[in-house]
Formats: C-alpha cells, structure tokens, sequence
C-alpha cells in the first residue's frame, strides 16, 4: 500500500519513540528488577487471622535496617492501624485482605499496591525522612471506604 | 414523521425513529449522569452534605454507570444505525425488527441496573468488583444489556454483510466498513464480561456457588474494560474520517489508511487488559510486561488518524486556495460548531494520549494508580474527547433524524457550549491530575484521614485542590444543560427543514484501498490470535494457582 512520504516520516519518528520508550520501561523491569507488585503468596481469605504470620500482624525486624511489616486490610481499616521506625529503615510491605478488595497506599511514596483476598501483595520502601506517613485504601472498599486509614511514624532514633 | 426524503439518498424515516428512539434514552441519561456528577463533585470538596439516606458511592455509581456505559452505547447505536442506513439503504424490515428487539433488550436491562442503583441494592460502582456483591436482579440488567447490544449490532453487521453479497467485488462504504470494525471488538471484548457475569456473578448472588475466584473476575472484567472504551472512540474516529471532511467542504485523505486504522483498532486494543492491573498480585510482571508493549502498540493506528485528519484539513484549506504552510488554517470552518466541536475534541486528545501513555506504563502506573490522575485521564479521553465529538454529531444528526435544521442561533450556543465545557475540564480534569500526582485517591467521598496534613493539602492548593475541581465540575454541569437545551431544540422545537447526512469522499488521488483489507476472517483470526497469546498461560495460572475463593461481602 503506498504511503505518502510525511507519512512515513512521521509514522517512523512515532514507532522509533515508542521502541525507545518500552525499551527503557524494559531495561528498568528486567535488568534493574524494577517490577510492579506481582507478588504471588496465596492465603485463604477467611482464615486469615488464623494464618502465620497474619495472626500475629506487626512488624518484625530482620536486620539492622530492615522490617517486614505483616498487614491486614479489611473493611475500614488497617491492622495494626499505627507502625512505628527509626528513620532510615526499609520496610517489605507484605499485605492481605481478609475480605474485599483494598488498596495499600503511602502519598508521596511509590508504595501503592492493590490488596486483593487471597493474595499477598508485597512492595518495599525506605523512609529516609521522619514524620507522620498517612497510609489510605484507593480502592472502593464499601460505605467507610474513605475512613480507612493508618499511619507510618518514621522517627529519629 | 413528515420528513421529506429521497429514497435511499438520506436516513429512512423507519430507521432514523429507531436512532431517535436511541437518541432520547441517551439524553436523558446523560441529564441524569450529569447531576449526579455535580452533586459528587460539591460532596468531595465538602461543600454540600448528601440527604440523608443517599450515599456518595451510589451516586458515584449512578454517575459512572448512566454516562460511560449508557450514554455512550446508546449515541453510538444512534449514530451507527443512522450512518449504515445512509450509506448501505433502509435496512431491510427483518433486520430493522432486530434492531429494535436489541433495543428494547438493552434498554430493559438498563432500567433493571439502573432501578436495583436507586435502590442502594448495586453501590458496587460501575467496575462491580467481587467480593462486593450486588444483588442478582443488577447482574441480570447487566446481562441484558450486553445482549441488547449483541441483538443490536448483529441486526448492523447483517446488513453490511447482506449488502456486500449484492454488491460482489465492489469497496464495501467507509462508514458501514468501520461499523463492523467497532461492532466486532464489541462482540469479541464482551466475551469476557459475560463470562463473568454469567458463570462466577451471577450464580455466586444467587447462593448456587459460595465462593468466587476474584482474580479471575478482575481480569475479564479488563478484558472487556480497556477495549470497552475504544468501543466509545472507533465511533468518534468515524466521525472524524467520514464526517469532517464533508463539513470543512474537503476530501478524505486516504481511504485505505482509515481502513487500515481501523483493522489495527480491532486488533490491538483487546490484548492489554493488564494494564489495569498493574498493581495487583497473583499475575506475573513478564506477562504484564507482554500486556504493556502491546498496549503502546495501539499508538500506531491513533499516529495515522492524527497524521490523516490534520492532512485532511490542509488539502481542504488548500484546495479553497489558502498559501503558505500555515495558510488552510484560516481556511477551515471556525464558526461552525459542526466542525469546532469535534476539532476540540482531537486537540484534547493530544494531553489525554498522553497521560494514558504514563498510566499504562509497566512502573509508573505506582505513581498515579487509583489515584484522582486516572479520574482526571479519563475525564479527558471520554468526557471530553468522545463527549464533544458525540456532541458535535448531535448538531446534524438529529436534524437529519427529525428533518429540522441547525439554527444559527443553535449553532452559536453549541459553540458557547462547547467553550464552556473545555473550561470547565480544564479546571476539573487539571485538578485531577495535580492531585492526583500528590496522591489524593479515587473514588473516594469528602473526608480530611483525621485531619492528616497530607490530606488536608489536598483541599487547600489553587490548582491543586478538590474545591477548584468541583468548580470546574459547575462549569460543566451549566455546559451539560446548555446541551440538553440544545437537543431539545434540535428534537422538537428547530424549523422544519431537510438537512443533508454529511459523508465524506475520499480524495480523487488518494491510493487504491487494497481488497486485503475488507478479509474479517483473517482480522478476526488474527485478533484471536493475539488474544490467546496474551491471556492463556496468565489465566491457567489464575485457575491453577487460586487461593480459596471469597464469599459474598456487602459493606454499603
């Protein structure tokens, strides 16, 4: 089919970008792993708070540095619904609904991540600045949605 | 009707009733939608309190269930049975009957979901996801209305069909070609909501089953969603394609490329539901990755539409002997809204392109996932791209339907119209954005976290706050009953008089369109193609991999 020549000039600026542009998406997704939450850790929705480490939610330190904090979401809230670290830390987020579908979101972070029943999601961030990180659901959750809520206090050691 | 027409060369009375019929369901949706948008809008920003009993969700799904899916699916109808009359003839009377089996089908089902909303029986918003369960009686008008639509375009597909059996060897009609383009993603997107509906919603509601696999819910119900709203934009590109050049008084460029744009539509646009889900465990980030370059590829056929339209405009300017290189500009019909109207609405799709660009991307979609950004996006694309465009059609196609004419004072009210509409989405749909970037979430009613400062933010900024949004949506909410204004004037109240259905031709000089092109076996094999190769082995794993399923939850 015969193409006219701006055509073609602009069709090939147009899909050279678009290579270029999903190639760095590519490199940054599998050489430098920067992933979406994809986590793929099942768990039975209504036994959640019978289910390690989920019956006992909180944080827990595995190095210096480092926490995992075990989350539940449920309709209207987060348990526990208040954390607390030294500024500095990184924490692995690893968080279960245990009956709609919730969001984990930190604004201002990079931590957003749905929380569906029956999988645990997982996202990871250091907090290098102290103070009071507001924690929200984004996603519809059900006539308190918008109370759902829980803080992060990042604190100078 | 007294319409005064030549057999065959306009709209047959018989059919334009039923695009009339279309027409009138979505109006008065969209009036509907448009108060329960603003009353939102004042509710978010804590400026109004709702009546006692009346819920910010419900409203939302009101709002998002009466403009993105009935509005949208009833003014296409309109559109597509009123152009394929003009272009292929009066359907013939066993395929006009389908058309309107399919309508009252549809519309049944509409009332149905519609009813079981009002009743605070469906305050599941319009993406009903599990576990939140709505009653059965909302999965049933769900249902009915996809088979209202399946009945509907089987009656339009029949009647190309039946057409290009007559018509051995010839172009099939641009317009009737592009119908069954956006008829045919409709069917082949729809597969997964009913699939959904039927065999997981709709047995779970009524107690057959216990337990619902909400992963693969989510995941059919995107395979219909993204697709679902290049079914609202194929008919707004159409307008481009056929109609505009008729208007500017121009030939359409090339009548192949269109064809081809369309092909690639049908192609790439049901492949991509991943993208919405981005964020979400259980779906591995290869096969996201896969979903997400095949999204972007769908910005091939939008670079043709944008580089066929705008030379379009310049052959037309310079064929009306306009110089320079900048010289057909001037050329082109400003004063018409015809022409002004969905000419915004292209401008306009050149910002939302390109936050959907960022919203579809593999990492950055953490950014502004679920946040008010995406509201702001789609804002721009439908409410605004596909919303103008649809209106400008109004301003002919309902005088051509009811054999009135556009006023001029009609004409220079819809300008008014349209002006106002850009303003207030620029300050609704540019809030949006902005806090969205701050991390203000969606669907979300009036709330200040326990006064958190990062929440408070988000209602003090100029720009950047929820009550210059909701000032914007005021803007638009006068702008929505300037239209219902207009329409109602174009309906019943504007002279009589024969207005013309405007198809473009295609340029004397423009390329041969290769017969390829009109082979639906192969596109269709091709889309499914595609399709499996995107979503077996993700879904296999969903299936094989499932935690326990959930039971039913309803938390309004």
């Amino acid at each position: 089919m015969h193409l006219h020549r701006y055509e073609k000039y602009w069709l090939y600026f147009g899909i050279g970008t678009l290579i270029v542009f999903l190639s760095v998406l590519g490199v940054g997704a599998f050489a430098m792993g920067q992933h979406p939450p994809s986590h793929d850790a099942v768990v039975d929705p209504l036994q959640v708070s019978e289910t390690p480490p989920f019956d006992e939610p909180g944080l827990v330190q595995i190095d210096d540095h480092t926490y995992v904090a075990n989350l539940v979401a449920m309709t209207f809230g987060y348990r526990p619904n208040t954390i607390e670290i030294p500024v500095g830390s990184t924490v692995i987020f690893e968080v279960t609904s245990e009956d709609v579908v919730h969001s984990f979101t930190i604004p201002g972070t990079n931590v957003n991540m749905m929380v569906t029943p029956g999988h645990v999601n997982q996202a990871t961030h250091t907090f290098t600045e102290p103070g009071s990180y507001l924690v929200i659901c984004n996603e519809y959750c059900g006539a308190g949605h918008h109370y759902m809520q829980m803080t992060i206090e990042v604190v100078e050691q | 009707m007294t319409v005064k027409v030549k057999a065959g060369t306009e709209v047959h009375p018989k059919d334009a009733k039923l695009s009339m019929a279309y027409i009138y369901v979505a109006f008065a949706a969209f009036l509907t939608g448009a108060v329960a948008g603003v009353v939102q809008g004042l509710q978010r920003a804590g400026l109004i309190d709702l009546p006692a009993g009346i819920s910010y969700y419900q409203v939302l799904t009101a709002h998002g269930v009466l403009l993105a899916l009935v509005f949208t699916t009833y003014f296409i109808f309109a559109f597509l049975n009123a152009g394929m009359s003009k272009t292929l003839g009066a359907f013939p009377e066993k395929y006009r009957q389908a058309g309107w089996i399919g309508f009252y089908v549809l519309t049944l089902g509409t009332l149905l979901t519609a009813i079981m909303i009002l009743l605070n029986e469906g305050t599941v918003l319009y993406t009903f996801y599990a576990p939140l369960q709505a009653h059965p009686l909302f999965y049933l008008g769900l249902t009915l209305f996809v088979v209202g639509t399946w009945i509907a375009g089987g009656a339009l597909l029949a009647h190309y069909f039946n057409w290009k059996r007559e018509n051995k060897g010839q172009l099939t009609p641009l317009f009737g070609f592009m119908t069954v383009a956006t008829i045919l993603l409709w069917y082949i997107a729809t597969i997964g909501v009913a699939v959904t509906v039927l065999l997981q919603l709709l047995p779970w509601s009524l107690g057959i089953s216990e337990r619902i696999n909400v992963l693969l819910s989510r995941t059919l119900f995107w395979y219909f969603g993204h697709p679902l709203v290049y079914f609202w934009l194929m008919p707004a590109y159409m307008a481009w394609y056929v109609v505009i050049p008729k208007i500017i008084g121009g030939k359409l460029f090339s009548d192949a490329l269109a064809r081809l744009a369309f092909v690639l539509f049908l192609l790439l646009s049901i492949p991509v539901g991943f993208h919405h889900q981005l964020m979400e465990p259980g779906i591995s980030p290869f096969w996201k990755y896969i979903q997400t370059v095949l999204t972007f590829a769908v910005v091939v056929p939008s670079l043709l539409t944008a580089f066929t339209i705008f030379a379009t405009f310049e052959l037309a300017g310079r064929a009306k002997g306009a110089n320079g290189l900048f010289g057909w500009w001037k050329k082109l019909p400003w004063k018409d809204v015809r022409f002004f109207t969905p000419f915004i609405a292209m401008v306009m799709f050149i910002p939302a392109g390109a936050g959907g660009i960022i919203n579809a991307s593999h990492q950055m979609n953490a950014v502004v996932h679920n946040t008010l950004w995406v509201v702001g996006h789609f804002h721009l694309t439908v409410g605004t791209t596909v919303l103008l465009t649809f209106f400008g059609i109004s301003y002919w196609l309902i005088p051509v339907l009811t054999g009135r004419r556009l006023t001029p004072a009609i004409n220079r009210l819809g300008i008014i119209q349209s002006v106002l509409w850009v303003v207030g989405m620029f300050f609704m749909s540019g809030a949006m954005h902005v806090l969205g970037l701050l991390g203000a979430p969606r669907r979300t009613a009036f709330t200040t976290y326990q006064d958190h400062p990062t929440a408070l933010a988000w209602l003090e900024g100029v720009f950047s706050s929820q009550v210059t949004m909701s000032i914007g949506g005021v803007i638009l909410f006068i702008a929505a009953l300037l239209m219902i204004y207009n329409v109602i004037n174009l309906c019943f109240l504007a002279p009589k008089e024969h207005t013309e259905f405007p198809i473009g031709e295609v340029a004397e000089d423009a390329s041969q369109t290769p017969p390829l092109l009109e082979n639906w076996k192969l596109w269709v094999a091709l889309a499914v193609a595609l399709i499996l190769f995107a979503y077996t082995i993700p879904l296999m794993d969903m299936i094989q991999n499932a935690p326990p399923g959930s039971p039913p939850f309803r938390p309004w």
